[in-house]
């Protein structure tokens, strides 16, 4: 029989990223188990991998198609997203390895772990099928789930992996049933065969509740209220380089595929559906910027902000409009970049067992680590969203999302709770300056330091030129 | 972009990369960094003299490079949503280019004996250089975008210089009050600009003026256009101390005297007259009408207040304010080149002077640590006398530059203030402000009396201190060489061949003033019809400004050289004017009655808030937290207990909902997930 | 509506033929208890302790990786129906799957999950 009956060389091409990690993956795998001490190999490897993936990923680019039955886009968005996940893992990647080390607790499965939750990231970036964010989600997900209890040892850790696994499976369940649901009514899980019966479908209110379901496993991932309960617990107990990855990959996976299934089908001018999203986004903002303002652990305060910053990425999706989205994946960038950067510093200053974590324990940070302390203000004011930092812009796009599709209250709330959340973002800077302080720090490494560094490097250049990206952008919508 | 655009570039870059280099590396390399400032500076200068030279023959109006920075890819009433910047080049900012690195690169090469051994040397060299990027910034922009971003640069730079010696309470609340004051002006600078970003969607001002010249005025009404020229111009007033924001500029008195000398003649103020010039095209008669007013009030409250200071720098801090009035009030009243050459050749005089009295202060230190005199205040000129035989080079070019000021004719200050006073003539005569001209003359003579007080006062007679006096010396070479570089530009001949009159020199003739965009019900006389005027005007107002500045020095001789007026007694009996004017018509004390109280007030209110109010909200959401683990707690043992029913259970349920908590426990998480499906599900269906 | 009355009516028949043995076994059998037989059944062996206990991590390993491979399995019986029509592709295809759940084993193996002591 002929093969070409199954699949083309075109989904080959368009798999390429996806197929090209996954090999690297399991070559890391071999690796880890035949040789003893391999970690620095392994490590080698993953990150061969992800700079193959980054390869194919921009030979993409240029391509406008489908493949394997529409099943996964390729180029253009996918690409974009693709890219984006990538260049996360490679940081997260560099972060880790002194951080691991640091805590002598250095083994081959994490970078291996990291490198299969990505590929669950691009199947949910570039996924034209309900069945391939699905897909997508469990298998970045059960990568995560293990990897927030690497510190298997640790109490913390193990609790932050049992909390994340129940939420997750609990949310999954919403989301498979929601997928049912829409099946039942509609008959395809396909993206685009959905949204070609977008009027009728939504007389049935059984493909209403689908929908609804589906937005609510969303909310689960992309941490919304009220489905954002775990995020604080799991991002303090995991490890800080797990974190780091999973608050900026982890997150624009979920925003992929949330815009992917609620921006291609619908076209999404369903009112109801916006407001719920309206809803969700203006509890997001309000209840993590609140929450935020009493922390007093940095990991925790981080956890809250990310929710927050969920409800300002919900915004866009709620504006329903190529502005939004743009916006949405503008910010995506710059949140990566910037929460990225900020972990790494946390995670380069962090201590054994999880201490100098504090807001105390950042006192006098300036005088004795100045180039640290001056990176985090800036990750502190590119989260707030002070210009010129890129956080301004991504804020800038969403707001004016809202304003143009008739949803400037959400515009407002947002600039207010911005308003809010400058007390604990800046309050790190307020310790760091104007406080005294400042007890011994570990040895900060070179690797982690020249990655928090790119990223500092990265956001003052999307903030002052954001034309960078936003040209692209604009040829993706 | 062109090679000369390049350049131009480069200018802007230099000093910047000078910053740099010395804010990084400038505490290792102390004695060092002030030759590599300076060195910096000198190739600014002649990249900008290259620029000038080839910008006055060359054939095209203006040389400009405009990049779209970013793009909206959104239209706002049908015009492409993008923010375009660039740099340009026409005449007026070749000339200013010159101006600013000349003045900033003589500035580095005076501090280089005068800041030696400063504590914070190579961060001074590193703030000069800073600042001198900024002006240049502002200068060579061709958008309000960048300039807005620069001017804030300025102020930023210039609260580092002012605040050298923060040690000092004094000069740390001066660069605070600076600082401070400008923000009032830049907050109406920046509503202007936001008008005119609304409006035509570009801050080009290209872009902005094409637009207004097709009709486009804001909210179609000329009113708003006035509105926006004045916001615009309210930047100006800030940062040129224009009344009533004046009141920062002597204070600013405290940073060190080269800064002194590099604020007040070269930048931060002429940026207000620059943006004022800039603006030009789209002020309207009304605008203009209150920007003369501006400056003519400006020049006679400063001039007033001059004549009664003591204080060497704030006699000329002060003179700097009157002669600033007079450029605003020359622009104002349409005489756009004269404003601008008043600038230009203020900014080599005034330097000068300023630079002549560090050297005299210099030389007073010096003599006061010799005879371990620290109660002495070595700027009190009254404490002086007598430095003509000791500092000769430092008398001769103070008293070219106090001719020049005085407009005195054959110097540079003649040919502008004349042009100035000639123009408010004119512009008396078309629209019957006759006050305008009259306060132009009256200034001019106050000028010519309180820069020869000081002169008199300083230089002739005997030192107060016979032993004192022994130990003055003139200053080294690195500082007199400016001044005599200075003074040898306080010339005529430099900018017109014809000592009288500067209308035909190469400034006139290549500075001309912009076409005006307004609609011509709202403009002001037209250009022509005007510089008619002047002419005719022309051989009045310098007869008219040699007599009363002749008057002016006459009576200062009459009254300190001669004594044949007591000073005192006059200053006896007209006792209220005089405490009026040493105290500054009492514009602080107005001030700190009004603004700054309400200010403390107001911050006093929000401090109150923050601690009660904000904390509240804090604490709150912490006992919240507190008050819900206690609360899960129990719901917690009730349940383990199984003691559930109904009712407590949905109590619980009920608890829960109102206050959101982190409990740690996962079964919670799920029931508030639940519930907030349940909630969505209803808001959905 | 119409296409989920199956649904219905399998709900329906479970819940009747459910409640239906529960209670005709609690009328029609004889209900004679004694102590053996109200203990808890645990292999004819008597209960020693409670059943409340923690169990070696290695079981749960061993129940895990057993259910993996069964699943393996599951995958392989519907290509062993239609080998002849999948043909060579489908072989390769097997092939490969087979490999990636190999080096899985693999890491089992060298990583000692499978040894017991």
């Amino acid at each position: 029989m002929d093969m070409m009956e199954y699949f083309s060389n075109a989904d080959l091409v368009g798999s390429s990223p996806i197929l090209a990690l996954g090999t690297f993956s399991l070559i890391a795998l071999l690796v880890n188990s035949l040789v003893k001490n391999s970690q620095k190999i392994v490590f080698w490897v993953c990150v061969a991998g992800v700079v193959v993936s980054l390869w194919f990923a921009f030979d993409n680019f240029e391509l406008n198609h489908t493949a394997f039955s529409d099943m996964l886009l390729v180029g253009g968005y996918a690409s974009f997203y693709s890219i984006l996940f990538l260049v996360i893992t490679l940081f997260a990647l560099f972060l880790s390895v002194p951080y691991l080390e640091k805590e002598e607790y250095h083994l081959g499965e994490y970078y291996i772990l990291i490198i299969l939750s990505t590929i669950g990231m691009m199947l949910m970036g570039s996924a034209g099928d309900l069945i391939t964010i699905f897909l997508g989600i469990e298998i970045m997900s059960v990568a995560f789930y293990v990897l927030a209890g690497y510190f298997r040892t640790k109490l913390s850790s193990n609790e932050s992996a049992l909390k994340y696994f129940l939420l997750g499976a609990f949310a999954t369940g919403f989301l498979l049933y929601g997928i049912a649901l829409i099946y039942g009514t509609t008959g395809t899980t396909n993206l685009i065969r959905i949204a070609a019966q977008y009027p009728q479908a939504f007389m049935d209110p059984l493909h209403l509740i689908g929908w609804g379901l589906v937005l609510i496993g969303f909310s689960f991932k992309v941490a919304a209220v009220p489905f954002h309960m775990w995020v604080p617990d799991v991002y303090e107990g995991a490890p800080t380089s797990v974190t780091a990855f999973m608050s900026t990959g982890g997150k624009a996976a979920a925003f992929s595929a949330f815009i992917l299934a609620f921006s291609v089908p619908m076209s999404m001018h369903d009112p109801k559906l916006t407001m719920v999203i309206a809803i969700l986004a203006a509890a997001s903002m309000l209840i993590g910027n609140w929450f935020g303002l009493s922390q007093t652990n940095l990991k925790r305060m981080l956890a809250y902000s990310s929710i927050a910053h969920a409800g300002y990425m919900l915004i866009g999706i709620a504006s329903g409009t190529q502005l939004g989205q743009q916006g949405i994946t503008f910010y995506l960038v710059s949140y990566g970049l910037t929460n990225l950067g900020a972990f790494g510093v946390i995670a380069m200053l962090e201590k054994e067992n999880g201490k100098n974590l504090s807001y105390e324990d950042y006192a006098g940070l300036a005088r004795t680590k100045p180039a640290l302390a001056a990176l985090l203000s800036m990750f502190m004011f590119s989260l707030t969203g002070i210009p010129p930092f890129a956080g301004f812009v991504g804020k800038y796009y969403l707001f004016a999302s809202a304003v143009q599709s008739n949803l400037t209250w959400l515009a407002i709330l947002g600039v207010i709770t911005s308003l809010f959340s400058t007390y604990y973002y800046l309050r790190i800077v307020v310790y760091m300056y104007f406080r005294e302080g400042g007890e011994e720090l570990p040895p900060l490494s070179r690797i982690s330091f020249a990655t928090v560094v790119l990223s500092g490097i990265g956001i003052v250049v999307l903030g002052i030129v954001p034309s960078l990206i936003l040209d692209v952008l604009k040829s993706m919508f | 972009m062109t090679t000369e655009l390049t350049i131009a570039l480069a200018i802007l870059l230099l000093p910047l990369v000078s910053f740099i280099l010395l804010i990084f590396t400038g505490k290792r390399y102390n004695e060092k960094s002030g030759l590599v400032g300076t060195a910096f500076l000198g190739a600014d200068l002649l990249l900008s003299l290259y620029i000038l030279f080839a910008k006055i023959p060359s054939e095209a109006k203006v040389w400009d490079f405009t990049f779209t920075w970013i793009d909206f890819h959104s239209f706002v009433n049908n015009v492409p949503l993008k923010l375009d910047i660039g740099i340009m080049v026409d005449n007026l900012t070749a000339v200013m280019l010159v101006v600013v690195t000349l003045i900033s690169f003589l500035v580095h090469l005076f501090s280089l004996a005068y800041m030696k051994g400063d504590i914070r040397y190579s961060r001074y060299y590193a703030n000069l250089g800073l600042f001198t990027f900024s002006m240049l910034g502002i200068v060579i922009t061709n958008n309000y975008l960048l300039m807005y971003v620069f001017w804030e640069l300025v102020g930023l730079s210039s609260y580092l210089l002012i605040g050298h010696w923060y040690e000092k309470k004094s000069a740390s609340d001066a660069a605070k009050k600076a600082f401070l004051v400008n923000r009032v002006g830049d907050l109406g600078f920046f509503i202007g600009i936001m008008i005119v970003w609304m409006q035509f969607s570009t801050l080009t001002f290209d872009g902005i003026f094409s637009s207004i010249q097709n009709g486009n005025i804001p909210f179609n009404s000329n009113t708003w256009l006035t509105a926006a020229g004045l916001l615009i111009f309210c930047g100006a007033v800030g940062k040129s101390a224009q009344f009533p924001l004046h009141v920062w500029l002597p204070d600013a008195m405290e940073g060190p005297t080269p800064v002194s000398a590099l604020i007040h003649a070269a930048t931060m103020v002429a940026a207000g007259v620059y943006l004022v010039a800039r603006t030009f095209p789209m002020l309207t008669a009304d605008a203009l009408l209150y920007i003369a007013y501006i400056g003519a009030i400006t020049a006679f409250i400063a001039a007033t207040i001059a004549i009664a200071q003591n204080d060497i720098k704030k006699i000329l801090a002060y003179s700097t304010i009157s002669q600033l009035g007079y450029m605003v009030m020359g622009l104002g009243v349409g005489a756009y080149t004269a404003g601008v050459f008043h600038l230009v050749t203020h900014a080599a005089f005034k330097a000068g002077l300023f630079l002549a009295s560090g050297s005299v202060i210099h030389a007073m230190h010096h003599a006061l640590h010799q005879v371990n005199d620290h109660h002495t205040d070595a700027q009190d000129i009254r404490s002086m006398g007598g430095l003509k035989n000791k500092m000769p080079v430092t008398f001769w070019t103070m008293m070219i530059f106090t001719l020049a000021i005085s407009g005195v004719p054959l110097t540079s200050g003649f040919l502008s203030k004349d042009e100035i006073l000639a123009g408010t003539l004119a512009f008396s005569k078309f629209s019957g402000h006759t006050i305008i001209p009259i306060i132009g003359f009256l200034v001019a003579g106050l000028t010519a009396f309180y820069m020869f007080r000081m002169m008199i006062v300083v230089f002739f007679g005997d030192h107060v201190d016979r032993n004192r006096a022994d130990h003055l010396h003139e200053s080294p070479r690195v500082m007199t060489v400016p001044l005599i570089i200075l003074a040898a530009l306080s010339f005529f001949a430099f900018y017109s061949f014809n000592p009288i009159s500067a209308s035909h020199g190469w400034f006139f003739e290549n500075v001309t003033t912009p076409t005006v965009v307004v609609p011509e019900s709202v403009s002001a006389t037209s250009t022509e019809e005007f510089v008619e005027e002047v002419h005719h005007q022309h051989t009045l107002a310098m007869i008219l400004s040699v007599s009363v500045a002749g008057l002016g020095i006459l009576i200062a001789f009459a009254t300190y050289y001669w004594k044949k007026i007591s000073a005192d007694a006059v200053a006896d009996a007209l006792k209220p004017l005089y405490n009026f004017f040493s105290r500054k018509w009492y514009f602080d004390e107005l001030y700190d009655a009004t603004v700054v109280a309400a200010t403390i007030g107001v911050a006093r209110l929000l401090a109150w808030f923050d601690s009660v109010i904000i904390d509240g909200i804090v604490n709150g959401a912490a006992s919240v937290t507190r008050l819900g683990s206690v609360i899960s707690g129990k719901f917690d043992s009730i349940v383990v207990d199984g003691m559930v029913n109904f009712t407590a259970y949905s109590a619980g349920f009920f608890g829960m909902l109102l206050r959101t908590i982190q409990t740690g426990k996962l079964q919670t998480y799920i029931v508030f997930a639940l519930i907030g499906l349940m909630v969505l599900l209803a808001l959905y269906i | 509506m119409q296409a989920y009355i199956p649904i219905f009516l399998m709900i329906g028949v479970g819940l009747f033929l459910g409640i239906t043995f529960l209670t005709l076994q609690r009328f029609l059998g004889p209900h004679r208890p004694n102590p053996e037989k109200l203990s808890t059944y645990e292999s004819g062996m008597p209960p020693v302790r409670t059943a409340r206990e923690r169990f070696s991590v290695k079981y749960y390993m061993v129940a895990v990786l057993f259910i993996l491979f069964d699943i393996e399995v599951i995958f392989l019986y519907p290509w062993a129906v239609n080998f002849r029509a999948l043909g060579v592709f489908g072989y390769i295809e097997m092939i490969l799957f087979i490999l990636i759940l190999l080096i899985g084993y693999i890491y089992i193996l060298k990583k000692g999950a499978l040894q017991w002591d």
